[in-house]
């Protein structure tokens, strides 16, 4: 049995997106759909591994936005239904999310983002909680595992009492955050989709699913969000721990707040420090808000990235009496705390020694010097290509395209793992300086093959992986073909969704529950735009940049190269080794090589070393994943490879 | 079990590269220590960062309450180290002269190093760092033993056992056993049993 179905009154250990899917169950939850990222695809993972024991309806969308239309279908139905994704996604759902809260919900709908404070696995800190705001929807921000789970259950029965979206915001550090969580009941039945839509056109439960007439509709959503708040404003979710009268008032919500009582607890100043951890942050209850205000000297507000909450108590507080306007307000936006960026206990407690003028308790010195010098012996360890990654053999192709060419050609970069080429630049061999959101490489690359006549002529390149290239690339392909964009548009085809752990997409045969799906392929799709498609093995070298080389040769037109070979972590590669691969220590000629080390220095694959005494290259055989490049590229053939799939006659 | 619950809180940081089983490891003791009645609160970091990158999951171990998910700094009371200069880096952030160090002794060279750009400390030197910034620390042959066993990855099970081995926390083979049953097959679970009954080994 999954550990998602354990009995109620069960204690397990859950990481935060399964109380969140565990949440959902016990809601009985009927549809779930989402676009995978980190930190928030386990909540989607975790609810397709129950999806047949519990009658839930579970995909992996195309993108974010036809996710949330999935889950809204559902929902207009009288179905409870969940959409998933991270802060990007809410971009992308944006436009259907704007539209939707204005025709409002029938059943129960979540909308979950889970955000990156700090950008641990992102190239942004977006903040999806001003979507909250602009859109007048509710706002939950679970504080701890328990509360994932209970706080995500309680999301769907407001969802539903107020007719509209409830949004709840994670962050990675509860997302991917493990703690202790008591179970509840998993109802019995599921219920039957009905979709009524015969009643009159402001009858929401009956009428048709639209945000006309629009100023009527607006009002009565303002009015729903109203009886959201006086929920708000006696919810046990919010709680109050302290004195009566505290000389400092920490008011926050989420991860922050396990911060908070930390650095509470790391300074002793439990007596004279209260916290007011919020989990409904948008609207805020004014009335809780007020009692609390009143009854502090100073206040914090403490959260992460924008000073969203700040801004809404101070909002609040600019309405009030005289006396609580008038009082010190300490966060992000007088500098008290770091204005980007995760936060940790060191910090928070660093703010309110600042503000109580009290001294954490520090390490000896004498500790403290060693500890620094201990930490200049050691060497950064930069993010890179796995070994065995298909995408270094792909830029090593590509960068040796652009150098053969000679006319200073790039590549417009694009969301995956081969993010990295432009992260840290020597990963892709310094070929690609642009990267923004999912799809955005391919639109850039459309936009920058016009710009010849203006004096920018040079190669055009772009990149996306195979998700994204459903997610998003498509019709900025489109765009290039229509309008004669000549871009080498290349697919780094890594036979799944990588990056987030191989969640399958629309080009695999298998849906998010493992059943047999139709594939959609990627070569047929860019063959009926009208573009030029080759396919190539980025491990073949010598084709690959055959290929490459006539591609950056012909102007005028957009030509695609789908580069296919699976990653090296996927299910089905990992642990196998195609080729055992050694360094002949005879013909390695190390530093009088004249290719500058080439192996080592260049082409800087973990699993190929340098073995400092004995100045040769050497194979680290715990790391090598056997892909056999490295013995195409040394001059003297001194790697070797030895196919392991051909047995020994 | 109850009557072995430990009063006072405990952080303990696993730390390694993306691939050494840094996050399952971290589950498995975490799961253990649930079933013994403790709050554990585990604060992980993956996704990008485990692209050949530093991987840490933060342990805390309490009687009663959830902890922040990142431990403070100079507060980790044990380091695991899945690889040496990992441990290294977490101990000069995290330790404190009453620290306990636990670190296999293989490295896994970052680029910088295999480049040239970087050195790495020889385990002579990272050893006398561990010794200086902790109350006791000890290095052992975890990957050997693992490729002995004909998987590197099983690294991180011999840890658990070296761990065990320690006494530092109330775990010991049968509750690994009765956590990995959770999900393993039955050979699989005598693999890992083996790998662990191997980091005890280690340890005598």
């Amino acid at each position: 049995m999954s550990k998602l179905l354990v009995p109620a009154s069960s204690k397990i250990l859950f990481l935060g997106n399964e109380a969140i899917a565990r949440g959902a169950l016990e809601a009985g939850v009927s549809v779930a759909a989402a676009y995978p990222g980190t930190p928030s695809s386990e909540v989607i993972e975790s609810l397709a591994s129950v999806a047949r024991e519990r009658n839930v309806y579970v995909e992996w969308s195309v993108n974010e936005k036809v996710a949330l239309e999935v889950a809204a279908a559902a929902s207009f139905a009288g179905l409870r239904s969940i959409a998933v994704m991270k802060q990007n996604g809410v971009n992308v759902a944006s436009d259907f999310l704007l539209h939707l809260t204005a025709s409002g919900t029938r059943g129960g709908l979540v909308l979950v983002s889970c955000e990156d404070p700090g950008a641990l696995s992102s190239v942004n800190e977006g903040e999806s909680r001003y979507f909250a705001r602009m859109l007048e929807i509710p706002l939950l921000e679970p504080a701890d595992f328990q509360e994932a789970k209970d706080l995500t259950k309680w999301a769907f029965e407001l969802s539903e009492g107020i007719g509209n979206v409830v949004m709840l915001r994670s962050v990675t550090r509860m997302s991917h955050a493990s703690g202790n969580v008591l179970c509840g009941k998993l109802p019995a039945r599921s219920r039957r989709a009905a979709f009524r839509y015969d009643g009159p056109i402001m009858d929401s439960q009956a009428g048709p699913m639209i945000s006309t007439p629009v100023v009527a509709k607006h009002l009565l959503h303002q009015d729903k969000l109203q009886d959201a708040v006086a929920l708000f404003e006696k919810s046990p979710f919010n709680r109050y721990t302290g004195p009566a009268r505290p000389d400092l008032l920490i008011v926050t919500a989420s991860a922050c707040s396990l911060y908070a009582r930390e650095a509470v607890e790391m300074l002793a100043v439990e007596k004279r420090v209260g916290i007011l951890k919020l989990a409904t942050t948008w609207p805020l209850p004014p009335k809780l808000l007020t009692r609390h205000l009143q009854a502090a000297k100073k206040i914090l507000i403490v959260e992460e990235v924008l000073p969203f909450l700040e801004e809404s108590v101070k909002i609040l507080a600019a309405g009030l009496s005289a006396d609580i306007r008038k009082k010190p307000y300490f966060g992000k936006l007088d500098g008290t705390l770091p204005q980007a960026g995760e936060l940790n206990p060191d910090v928070v407690a660093a703010a309110i020694g600042k503000i109580l003028k009290v001294k954490l308790q520090k390490l000896p010195a004498s500790y403290a010097a060693e500890a620094a010098k201990a930490a200049a012996l050691v060497p950064v360890r930069e993010q890179t290509f796995c070994a065995g990654c298909p995408h270094r053999a792909s830029f090593w192709n590509i960068h040796n395209a652009i150098a053969l060419d000679g006319r200073d050609g790039f590549v417009c970069g694009d969301i995956g793992c081969y993010s990295m080429a432009a992260l840290s630049p020597a990963t892709g061999y310094s070929t690609m300086p642009t990267l923004h959101s999912m799809g955005s490489g391919t639109g850039l690359a459309s936009g920058f093959a016009k710009l010849a006549p203006f004096g920018l002529d040079k190669p055009i390149l772009t990149v996306c992986g195979d998700s994204t290239f459903y997610h998003a690339v498509i019709p900025a392909l489109i765009n290039a073909q229509h309008n004669r964009a000549d871009i080498t548009f290349i697919v780094l085809d890594n036979a799944g969704t990588a990056m987030t752990g191989f969640q399958p997409h629309p080009g695999l045969p298998v849906s998010a529950v493992k059943e047999t799906v139709p594939a959609v392929d990627i070569e047929a799709i860019c063959r009926a735009i009208g573009a030029e498609v080759e396919v190539s093995n980025p491990f073949d070298l010598d084709r690959t940049g055959k290929i490459l080389t006539r591609f950056l040769s012909e102007k005028g037109r957009l030509k695609v190269l789908i580069l296919r070979q699976a990653c090296a972590l996927s299910p089905e590669k990992k642990g196998k080794k195609r080729f055992e691969v050694a360094v002949d220590e005879t013909l390695c000629v190390g530093e009088a090589c004249g290719c500058n080390r080439l192996c080592t220095r260049i082409f800087r694959c973990p699993g190929l070393t340098w073995d400092r005494t004995k100045k040769k290259a050497v194979i680290d055989e715990v790391i090598c994943a056997g892909c056999g490049v490295c013995a195409l590229i040394c001059p003297q053939k001194a790697i070797v490879k030895t196919d392991l799939s051909v047995s020994p006659s | 079990m109850k009557k072995r619950m430990q009063k006072t809180e405990k952080n303990v940081i696993l730390t390694g590269v993306g691939g050494q089983g840094n996050v399952l490891a971290s589950r498995a003791l975490a799961g253990m220590l649930v079933d013994a009645g403790y709050v554990v609160t585990i604060g992980e970091t993956f996704g990008m960062s485990q692209r050949g990158g530093s991987v840490m999951s933060h342990l805390r171990i309490s009687p009663d309450e959830v902890k922040s998910p990142q431990i403070p700094k100079g507060r980790a009371d044990i380091v695991i180290g899945l690889e040496p200069v990992e441990a290294l880096r977490v101990l000069a952030v995290y330790g404190n002269p009453s620290t306990v160090v636990l670190s296999n002794n293989r490295p896994v060279y970052p680029i910088g190093v295999i480049t040239g750009e970087l050195s790495y400390p020889s385990m002579e030197v990272i050893r006398a760092e561990f010794q200086r910034l902790s109350a006791s620390s000890r290095m052992i042959d975890a990957t050997g033993a693992a490729l002995e066993m004909g998987n590197p990855v099983l690294s991180n099970v011999i840890m658990i056992g070296a761990l065990a081995q320690t006494g530092l926390l109330p775990i010991d083979r049968k509750m690994f056993e009765k956590e990995m049953n959770k999900t393993l097959s039955a050979d699989k679970l005598a693999v890992n049993l083996k790998a662990f009954d191997a980091g005890v080994a280690l340890m005598k």
